[in-house]
């Protein structure tokens, strides 16, 4: 068994398919030697946390008993079924499973290439990308403007936009106050829209300006020698500039050849097996999951339910359709958690909203159940990735 | 909620007992349970989700059912127990009870 791609999605997808008594020899390949994770992170950008506390090794995937190999894929070849790296070594399998997690795309904003990153980091990945945001907060004088784009959907972690501006907002609030945080949109809606607004009322009215699609947000180039951005209607100069950019399924998605033109990667439902590759199954941000976000609880979800159904195509049993279930934790401040949540099952090819289920969190909750959020929030961190790295 | 009180010695057991089972083995898991662990952890910890494999059948039922028909509070768990059927709710509690006997 082989897995490409070290995240939630994949190291959680090695670690299942190990825990399942087949007697087969399960190899994890990543890149890099460590991971640093995503959720969370804007906290570290807002200066509550290290970046230390989002990263994590492969030692302990290593002594449970994975093969990982650092080392970056050339060639899947379905025929062989083998998978060929980058020092010319070969892996067999008998089923491959592939958690290509995304890659920001830098021909899709005029002006946004992968120079323009350092000028005006996207920090859609986390790592140094995080830390050069974080340094240019902190070098802005108090009242300075930032600017933060956002793409149309879909993208990893639909919430996240929201709650980095809610997080860059406080640690304005607390440290420069005269200072402004807009927020330009591809979009006219997002997650959790309600509770974001509300909770900016009430914690950042001067700060955040939210500037939908409608109202001129799509940004149509950006100058990063001067940290502008240009939408329809204006022009906007940042002291500190944010571009999240349009996202696709990552390189090795292309390069295995299980994506389709969208950039993303259909999969069937029940099995995650590649709509395009046979004994192939894809899983996490890269796939076209219907109603399931991009996000590393529904990246872990899946990763359980592929290695379930692999299990059952091993042993020559139909895989039962699943049910999976995924919950999103935001930080509007270090003690205000809000949710959503989301039950899905397969319908006609697409995972689906179970209806009636799921939602968000409570519009007029007392302050005590946003405390009790923000717990969750940081406990369904580190019990996912103690329980996935750990 | 009788029985909730932990006594430190009951408390020891029941970690020591968790030490020793195999993490759960999801082939014959029943639809939807694999999804819990997302939050809930494998084996008790420190955090303030509890780990489900220590509970009984009939405990995650009761409060599966409270949650779904909105007389038990919560923040989430309401909204997660509103997508499953009393055969679903059945047959995960089931399956973490006979993980936690393993």
């Amino acid at each position: 068994m082989v897995v490409i791609g070290g995240g939630f999605a994949g190291a959680s997808c090695a670690r299942a398919l190990l825990r399942q008594e087949l007697a087969v020899d399960v190899t994890l390949v990543e890149p890099n030697p460590t991971y640093t994770a995503c959720p969370f992170s804007n906290a570290v950008i807002a200066g509550l946390r290290s970046l230390e506390s989002q990263t994590f090794g492969y030692g302990r995937l290593r002594s449970a008993g994975i093969k990982v190999v650092h080392r970056r894929v050339s060639a899947v070849e379905t025929q062989q079924r083998t998978v060929r790296l980058d020092d010319g070594k070969q892996l067999g399998y008998d089923r491959l499973v592939i958690a290509p997690g995304v890659d920001l795309r830098f021909d899709a904003i005029p002006g946004y290439t992968e120079d323009a990153a350092e000028a005006m980091p996207h920090a859609w990945k986390a790592g140094e990308q995080t830390l050069l945001l974080r340094r240019q907060l902190a070098a802005m004088q108090d009242g300075g403007v930032v600017v933060m784009s956002v793409p149309a959907n879909p993208y990893r972690c639909p919430p996240g936009p929201y709650e980095r501006a809610s997080l860059i907002a406080h640690y304005l609030k607390t440290n420069k106050p005269r200072s402004k945080l807009i927020l330009l949109d591809a979009k006219d809606a997002f997650s959790k829209q309600k509770l974001f607004e509300v909770a900016w009322r009430e914690l950042y009215p001067d700060i955040i300006e939210w500037v939908s699609l409608s109202a001129g947000g799509q940004v149509t180039r950006v100058e990063p020698a001067t940290r502008t951005f240009v939408t329809e209607f204006a022009t906007h100069r940042a002291d500190v500039a944010n571009v999240i950019p349009p996202q696709r399924a990552g390189q090795v998605a292309m390069i295995a050849g299980v994506a389709d033109q969208t950039g993303w990667c259909p999969v069937d439902p029940v099995t995650f097996e590649s709509k395009s590759l046979p004994a192939v199954h894809v899983i996490g941000d890269a796939i076209i999951a219907g109603g399931m976000p991009k996000s590393a609880f529904a990246a872990n979800a899946q990763a359980q339910e592929c290695a379930r159904a692999i299990v059952d195509l091993l042993s020559d049993r139909a895989p039962a359709p699943p049910k999976l279930i995924n919950t999103c934790y935001s930080l509007v401040a270090p003690d205000y958690g809000i949710s959503i949540a989301g039950v899905y099952r397969p319908v006609d090819g697409l995972l689906t909203d179970v209806s009636g289920a799921g939602g968000l969190s409570s519009l007029n909750a007392p302050k005590s159940v946003r405390v009790q959020e923000a717990a969750y929030a940081r406990a369904w961190f580190n019990n996912i990735t103690r329980s996935v790295f750990g | 909620m009788k029985g909730e009180v932990c006594k430190p010695v009951r408390c020891i057991l029941a970690v020591a007992m968790m030490m020793a089972v195999p993490a759960l083995a999801l082939g014959d898991s029943p639809a939807g349970a694999a999804s819990c662990l997302g939050c809930h952890p494998a084996k008790a910890d420190d955090g303030p989700v509890p780990a489900l494999a220590k509970l009984p059948a009939q405990q995650i039922v009761t409060a599966m059912l409270a949650f779904r028909s909105g007389t038990r509070p919560a923040t989430v768990m309401d909204r997660i127990a509103k997508g499953f059927s009393d055969e679903e709710i059945d047959a995960i509690a089931r399956w973490y009870a006979r993980a936690n006997k393993k």
